[in-house]
């Protein structure tokens, strides 16, 4: 009976335990987006800093957003023209497949691309400077490292991984075209009046919101991780492990919760 | 120029600091002693801000730091430079914009003005020329004189040293004793320094404080520490005079 019981505490204290680390960390997190807001809108504005990191969120993730999203169309257009030939659609291949991508692919592929490269680079970067001091020194020289740091790396992700989405967008299209009318013989015509006739604008800023959300959350928990990170070369290592998985697994969550919100404003 | 009263700090269930009270006066050297863990690191980050106490009251200037925000801390920060014991260089940058980031950041002087101002400070502690090397280039001893350089070029009123000869060879721990000297009688700043260094400490120290387990057990000039009669830094300070 009393090792039952045992049992149970021991339980009832993980769980206890569990959430309220959790909390803790929410709060944590808020507290961090709230300086992050609070330093934003603070002189200076570090415009030189902005652009640096939108070279290296962008630019520097050009060359794998261009493959993943050429492929990414290609194996798409492979698969749906199996299905669809089954039942004689060959002509909305280009359509359904365009309908994907704009509205989910671009965003959430483009977004755990630039997770694996740029989240975790955050993550690395900033931790080092903190388990080295860094960032301690920024703070004696007074200069706030918020400032410096982490809101030139969130707007210039805000900024540019839409701008990869749509880059993703136009990519995927000429891999699904290629695939579908030079290898697969669908008529170029009938390809391209369908999604015409199929897609509406509001499927393309669909993404694009989510783009822009994903772009803040990813950068956001690459900072966050990089910025508390402790205890030398492993902790900067648990940064960047976790900055990478929580900001996986925060994108496809967040991908549900966004699909379902902006799908009450579409259009019929 | 800093009085702290009654400090208290705990890291989970471990109590750093147990009630410091300590003094520094303006233009003096003061230098707090004690071995690793004893709490040295933790209330020099308080006397700068970079820590907020459980307990108890830090003044700067008679301003109590510890209730400002952080707009407030950036200001009060402005009377300080710091010299890590890693120095804590920006390792993207070089040697030269290391010294000329505080510049950058809080004034309005030329190019040329910051070049030549950073050329000064190099100058001054002996790293003339060194403004393109990066500081993985450099010894321990010579980032550490970045460290001061790059403290210094602000003219701050009170420099902090945290463990500054940790791990020096002799001939370069004396550098930066005379370093440390020099940049008191020159600038007339104020210095705070935390050290194990028992030689070193009685070398540049105006006033001494010993901590030990987060308290201050000896707090006195420096010649007269060695008239101590508490046990613990008897027995601290034979580890070096014993060999004398």
């Amino acid at each position: 009976m009393n090792a039952v019981v045992a049992k149970l505490k021991g339980a009832l204290e993980f769980a206890g335990q569990a959430t309220l680390d959790f909390f803790t960390e929410v709060g944590l997190v808020t507290q961090f987006m709230a300086r992050i807001l609070s330093a934003s809108v603070r002189p200076p504005y570090r415009v030189k800093l902005l652009l640096q990191q939108a070279e290296f969120v962008g630019v520097g993730s050009v060359f794998i957003i261009l493959l993943t999203g050429f492929f990414t169309g290609a194996v798409f257009t492979l698969q749906s023209a199996q299905a669809f030939q089954r039942v004689g659609m060959e002509s909305m291949v280009g359509s359904t497949v365009l309908l994907a991508v704009a509205r989910e692919l671009a965003p959430v592929l483009t977004s755990l691309m630039v997770t694996g490269r740029v989240g975790s680079a955050m993550a690395t970067e900033l931790g080092t400077m903190r388990v080295t001091e860094q960032i301690d020194a920024m703070e004696v020289l007074a200069v706030d490292p918020i400032n410096y740091l982490v809101v030139p790396r969130v707007f210039a992700s805000a900024v540019m991984v839409p701008c990869l989405s749509l880059i993703f967008l136009v990519v995927a299209t000429v891999g699904s075209f290629i695939v579908g009318v030079s290898v697969l013989g669908i008529d170029e015509g009938a390809f391209m009046a369908r999604i015409e006739w199929f897609l509406d604008p509001f499927d393309f800023t669909h993404g694009l919101y989510k783009a822009i959300v994903f772009g803040v959350v990813l950068s956001l928990i690459g900072c966050y991780k990089g910025y508390n990170a402790a205890g030398g070369a492993r902790g900067v290592g648990m940064a960047t492990t976790q900055a990478v998985v929580i900001g996986s697994i925060s994108i496809f969550v967040l991908d549900y919760v966004l699909t379902s919100i902006l799908l009450i404003g579409a259009p019929d | 120029m800093i009085h702290i009263e009654g400090l208290y700090k705990r890291f989970g269930g471990y109590e750093v600091l147990k009630g410091v009270n300590l003094h520094v006066r303006r233009g003096k050297t003061r230098v707090i002693l004690g071995i690793s863990g004893s709490g040295k690191t933790v209330l020099m980050k308080h006397m700068i801000g970079l820590l907020k106490p459980d307990r108890g009251a830090v003044k700067v200037d008679g301003e109590d730091i510890c209730k400002l925000d952080d707009k407030g801390m950036l200001q009060v920060r402005r009377k300080f430079g710091m010299v890590f014991q890693q120095a804590a260089l920006f390792d993207s940058m070089t040697v030269g914009d290391n010294v000329a980031f505080p510049l950058r950041e809080h004034t309005k002087l030329s190019p040329e003005e910051v070049a030549r101002k950073v050329a000064e400070k190099l100058d001054v502690v002996g790293l003339n020329g060194a403004e393109a090397k990066f500081p993985s280039e450099l010894s321990g001893g010579m980032r550490k004189r970045v460290g001061l350089a790059r403290a210094l070029v602000l003219e701050p009123t009170c420099v902090l040293y945290d463990e500054p000869t940790t791990g020096l060879d002799p001939i370069t721990t004396e550098n930066v004793d005379q370093m440390i000297l020099e940049a008191s009688a020159k600038l007339k700043v104020t210095s705070v320094v935390i050290s194990h260094d028992i030689g070193s400490a009685m070398h540049v120290a105006d006033d001494i404080a010993v901590i030990h387990q987060g308290v201050i057990v000896e707090d006195c000039p420096a010649d007269a520490l060695r008239q101590s009669r508490h046990p613990f830094v008897q027995k601290f300070l034979a580890t070096w005079f014993g060999k004398q």
